[in-house]
């Protein structure tokens, strides 16, 4: 019971692990919410739910059709809401990402309508038994996409010339851009690679819940602005660290404790850290970018 | 219609009030149920006059906003912003599960007293609170804080009692202003106090204008009646409203209302009466 718990817990975690490194990776560049990220995880969803339709049941191709649209989406996210407001107030780019939710969540139930959808039921789900655990081959397809990506992102941010200019911005982006990186090219790399892994998310959300409509991306928005928190903000070992935290302690609460006061729990973690720890689980110093 | 635009407007000012000291809040929709919660269970369950039960509300909410105040001193910037959402989230999930005031059936039986010359008064009131508090000793202090914290408290501002005050007045009129929705639609459930409700009043006052009070209340009219405007444009009207809110701040990232604004207004009219924010 307990390691099927954990099981369920885990993927949950990854998945919440993979927009809080969206977050993250914004947070570090720009210093700066994206409040209309957990709509960039329902359209996502929506994509996913579309090409899985269309072509029978080919998750793969929904994935990579998910992150490429999201990732798109991101782009012109970064155009329209950030880019025209640098060196305006701090507050302002929290107004425009919230009207440009707002358009994203009205648009997709304009065209999908407001009810849950599912994903098609082509997909073939086998089920293994290992022992006293039970896992389905979506959960194993979930658990593997997401940890991949993560991986993806590591290499990507230790290991390639790109990463490095990433690093280098979040570090300072005056100085990195002094120093020849150009900094607006890497604000948008950050926002794409950032879109198109909640894009992902919001397939393998799909996958999971086998339910996806407009408004999805609102508490997963704000779960992901938690999970960030509890990693350190603009920390992106934290934030997949903190992911399987939260996933974890969400199913264990929800099996042991209350289902309905499921959200109690990442809040208050929220509230207790920042009162604690407010640099994160992983964090060394305190970042002051206010 | 118009009684929504006034509990919108007194929303708007109840996070004028700790941001014009410089602290973000994006738990007004906590501050706001524990209000219509507390004036709906003294009205329905207990029979309570309205005006006091309304007034026990408003203190209440603001008892609840010092004891976060308090320890959200410690934090500023975005860590204050997501202290303030995980607070709104934990009084809905306390209210999800709260039996008394019905869990997640929703609460009922209030009356309905929130008529529009209620709301129009006490609309008035607290943007005139919040106009003679611009141009007060406190009012200055905030401001001073906003610029810069340690600056002020150089100056001998007492930022800890002022920063406090700006928390725990914005919270008593959100609950306020919770008290009154809740007697104007009497039927009130955890869900609609959701991140939804505390990010209403945040876009009303930074679409309006960060700068002075009257930001808050253009914001909150235009952004209340622009839904009911673009009512022609059918199953269209929500995602333009918030192109239009996007496009209003591609235009002017520092909101429609600034001091600048104020002060041109000012010199086209003589004899208008004296600007109170500065």
């Amino acid at each position: 019971m307990l390691g099927q718990q954990l099981v369920n817990g885990v993927m949950l975690g990854a998945v919440y692990a993979l927009i809080a490194i969206g977050y993250t990776l914004i947070f570090g560049v720009l210093g700066m919410l994206h409040l209309a990220h957990g709509e960039v995880f329902m359209v996502g969803a929506f994509v996913g739910l579309v090409i899985a339709t269309k072509y029978s049941g080919n998750v793969m191709l929904a994935l990579a059709a998910a992150m490429l649209a999201t990732g798109v989406l991101g782009l012109l996210i970064e155009r329209v809401a950030f880019r025209p407001l640098r060196g305006a107030h701090h507050l302002a780019p929290l107004a425009t990402t919230i009207g440009a939710g707002i358009a994203l969540q009205e648009t997709a139930r304009w065209y999908f309508g407001p009810e849950q959808q599912g994903f098609p039921s082509t997909i073939a789900l086998t089920l293994w038994e290992l022992g006293p655990l039970r896992v389905s081959s979506v959960q194993v397809f979930i658990l593997a996409a997401a940890l991949l990506l993560m991986g993806a992102v590591h290499v990507f941010r230790a290991r390639t010339r790109a990463g490095r200019a990433v690093r280098a911005t979040a570090e300072d982006p005056v100085v990195a851009g002094l120093l020849g990186v150009n900094v607006g090219a890497v604000i948008a790399l950050v926002f794409f690679v950032a879109s198109a892994l909640a894009g992902a998310a919001g397939v393998l959300v799909g996958l999971a819940y086998n339910s996806v409509h407009p408004f999805i991306g609102v508490q997963m928005g704000v779960k992901g602005l938690v999970v960030m928190l509890l990693g350190g903000l603009g920390n992106v070992p934290g934030a997949m660290l903190g992911g399987l935290v939260l996933g974890v302690l969400e199913v264990l609460g929800v099996a042991y404790f209350a289902s309905s006061y499921r959200d109690a729990f990442a809040f208050g973690a929220v509230m207790l850290m920042l009162l604690l720890r407010p640099e994160g689980l992983l964090g060394l110093r305190l970042q002051r970018r206010d | 219609m118009l009684i929504q635009l006034g509990i919108n407007l007194i929303l708007a000012l109840s996070l004028y009030f700790p941001l014009s000291a410089g602290q973000l809040s994006l738990g007004q929709g906590g501050f706001m149920a524990i209000g219509a919660y507390a004036a709906s269970w003294l009205t329905a369950s207990h029979a309570w006059p309205w005006p006091v039960a309304f007034a026990v509300a408003a203190l209440v909410a603001g008892a609840v906003g010092a004891l976060v105040g308090l320890p959200a001193l410690r934090v500023r910037g975005i860590y204050l912003v997501l202290m303030t959402m995980a607070f709104g989230e934990i009084v809905r999930v306390f209210f999800l599960n709260f039996a008394p005031t019905g869990a997640a059936q929703g609460f009922r039986g209030m009356p309905f007293v929130t008529s529009l010359p209620l709301v129009a008064a006490l609309g008035v009131a607290t943007a005139l609170l919040a106009a003679r508090t611009a141009g007060s000793r406190m009012g200055r202090a905030f401001a001073a804080i906003n610029r810069d914290e340690l600056a002020a408290e150089v100056l001998g501002i007492d930022v800890t009692r002022a920063k406090l005050a700006s928390f725990t007045v914005g919270a008593a009129v959100a609950g306020l202003a919770g008290a009154l929705w809740a007697h104007y639609v009497q039927f009130i459930e955890p869900e609609e106090f959701g991140f939804a409700r505390s990010v209403a009043p945040f876009t009303f006052v930074v679409v309006g204008g960060i700068d002075t009070f009257w930001g808050a209340v253009a914001g909150a009219a235009l952004l209340t009646l622009l839904p009911e405007w673009l009512r022609f444009l059918k199953e269209w009207r929500l995602a333009l409203y918030g192109l239009a809110m996007l496009a209003v701040m591609i235009v002017r990232p520092q909101g429609l209302i600034d001091h600048r604004l104020l002060r041109a207004l000012r010199r086209w009219r003589p004899g208008h009466p004296r600007e109170v924010a500065r």
